[in-house]
């Protein structure tokens, strides 16, 4: 990682906002494809519990390394992966733009609500983003993105990304 | 007629009857009965049977502990001062408030929150406050002996690394309990014994225990709903598979070989399969390539009563806790392993392979919905009867994945516990 990308060409917070918006947007959509585009080809996304969080656990509830992986997330959601339809809305709150270090690191807080077909909506996840985003052909993108959920037990099934 | 108020509740359970084909049929009231809840976790979790608990790496040196369930009990699984491993109810013996609030931790003894009441790390009440009163008031009576109230101190079982409890005290010994095919079967899963511990995937499932141990006793619903495993050629009904049930139906084991020379072509089996998408590919097949770890070309993985699966899909190791909250409710706490050997290549594999399985697995989602669809359709209609017939009515082991008999066997075992 370059000086650039934790120096002028850092985003602003304001830029992260906004990223960090359409990034809710494209899932709370449920437009997967776009979801992909968030990624640099050599990210990790890691959806993790704080349990193993805490404790240096590696094993996550999804993890993608590089975008292939990020692709056939989406490509066995639609192909293979048997579940009730559902409608998910994100909240994303307390961005928090962290200073130093090798490259540009964020944070922001989700609320991950949950409504099936047939019943009233639920909280089904808690917790919070740990980002790095970088500039990248004049875009911004996740090269990782950690999303650390609270939750002890998740209810039923986590279906869609975080 | 006169009821009183104290007279216990009705139990429906009891005055119903099991249908006459016997464990071919499966009626719908056993998933929705409180009572007979109640009556399962007498006769099972917390009666004569071994429970697993956690890895011993769980627990690395004296005064660690990490708190796990036995059926609907929270218990503490300890390492003490010798270096033995206790597991001791969660249950302060004064009061029965919890003594430990917390999932793991490292501490000298254990001190109940409420009264303060002290107990050294295999459970022995060390000391209380106030014992002789206060200012010449108060204070327990002479003939008080600490000795007699100690924490419940299950008996305890290990075996290459894992760690099992029982609060049985005519419980065969772990060994008798398992049988000798269970037990060479975790001797090649568990290796060297030497395990180190991955992580845990835990979630909620709005069902009745035993509808998850059936889905862990049924190939039949394996390559049909989960057409990843067959895409990918990982479990197919066209490859040599062993449904074995052991003891009478106390444990099941479901072995079955891999081929990656099967993986994704088609056959006049696969060709029934609607569900196998051909032109579904992967962009990084790590994720469903396994390395052959155990020289055996072997995918087994089995079921032990009452409470665990062990899990061996690809490289993916998991020990599958299935923790009944209620008669509609169970928590699946999976807890992945791999060993200290492991280089480094294999312990990517397993991280990466484990996307396949946990809350979002892209095989195991397709179980906790078809099962959280199912419990409310049984609570709806008690009286109706699931048939169990693939495969024949009786609960001889078979080659083949096309069998209920894993899950008639299992029934067959509980009939007999539950005198029903």
């Amino acid at each position: 990682m370059s000086r650039q990308d934790s120096g002028a060409d850092a985003p602003t917070r304001a830029q992260l906002r906004d990223f960090y918006d359409d990034y809710a947007l494209a899932l709370d959509d449920g437009d997967l494809d776009r979801w992909t585009t968030f990624f640099t080809d050599d990210c990790l996304y890691r959806v993790v519990s704080r349990e193993n969080f805490q404790e240096g656990l590696p094993l996550c509830t999804m993890e993608c390394r590089g975008i292939a992986m990020v692709r056939d997330r989406v490509a066995a959601l639609r192909e293979t992966t048997v579940f009730e339809p559902r409608t998910l809305r994100r909240m994303v709150s307390c961005l928090r733009v962290n200073e130093g270090g090798q490259g540009a690191s964020s944070q922001a807080n989700f609320a991950l609500y949950e409504s099936m077909s047939d019943r009233e909506t639920h909280l089904l996840l808690v917790g919070r983003y740990l980002d790095r985003v970088v500039r990248q052909g004049g875009e911004l993108k996740f090269r990782e993105r950690v999303c650390v959920y609270d939750n002890y037990r998740i209810r039923t099934s986590l279906v869609y990304p975080v | 007629m006169n009821t009183t108020v104290s007279e216990a509740p009705v139990s429906t359970w009891q005055a119903r009857r099991w249908p006459q084909e016997r464990e071919a049929r499966i009626p719908a009231w056993i998933y929705s009965d409180p009572l007979l809840f109640q009556r399962e976790m007498e006769v099972f979790h917390h009666g004569p049977t071994w429970n697993f608990v956690g890895l011993e790496c769980e627990v690395p040196a004296a005064g660690a502990y990490k708190r796990s369930w036995v059926g609907t009990k929270s218990v503490l699984m300890v390492r003490d001062e010798e270096g033995g491993i206790q597991v001791l109810e969660n249950r302060c013996a004064h009061r029965g408030a919890p003594i430990c609030w917390e999932n793991k931790g490292v501490v000298k003894d254990f001190t109940c929150p409420y009264h303060h009441w002290n107990y050294d790390l295999c459970g022995n009440l060390q000391g209380l406050p106030f014992l002789r009163g206060a200012m010449g008031k108060g204070g327990m009576p002479r003939d008080f002996r600490k000795d007699q109230h100690g924490l419940r101190r299950l008996r305890v079982a290990t075996r290459r690394g894992l760690v099992w409890a029982t609060f049985g005290d005519a419980t065969p010994d772990l060994e008798s309990y398992m049988g000798e095919e269970i037990l060479a079967l975790l001797d090649r899963t568990l290796g060297s014994g030497r395990l180190r511990l991955l992580g845990y995937n835990r979630q909620l499932l709005p069902c009745n225990w035993k509808l998850y141990l059936e889905n862990s006793r049924d190939p039949y619903h394996a390559t049909l709903l989960h057409s990843f495993f067959l895409t990918f050629g990982l479990l197919r009904t066209d490859t040599a598979f062993r449904a074995v049930p052991t003891l009478g139906g106390r444990h099941a084991i479901m072995a079955s070989t891999y081929s990656a020379a099967t993986a994704g072509t088609q056959n006049e089996v696969t060709k029934q399969l609607a569900s196998l998408k051909t032109d579904f590919v992967l962009q990084d097949m790590d994720v469903v390539k396994p390395v052959d770890e155990f020289g055996d070309s072997s995918m087994i993985n089995f079921s032990v009563l009452p409470s665990v699966f062990f899990q061996q899909h690809g490289n993916s190791l998991a020990i599958r806790h299935i923790i009944p909250k209620s008669e509609s409710s169970t928590e699946l706490s999976w807890t992945h392993y791999g060993f200290a050997e492991d280089d480094p290549a294999m312990h990517e594999r397993r991280i990466k392979q484990a996307n396949l399985m946990g809350p979002a697995g892209y095989v195991a989602v397709d179980d906790s919905e078809v099962l959280a669809q199912m419990q409310p359709v049984a609570e709806s209609a008690p009286d109706s009867v699931q048939v169990v017939e693939m495969g024949g009515r009786d609960v001889a082991a078979q080659e083949t994945m096309v069998t209920e008999a894993l899950i008639r066997g299992f029934y067959a075992y509980y009939r007999e516990k539950m005198g029903l």
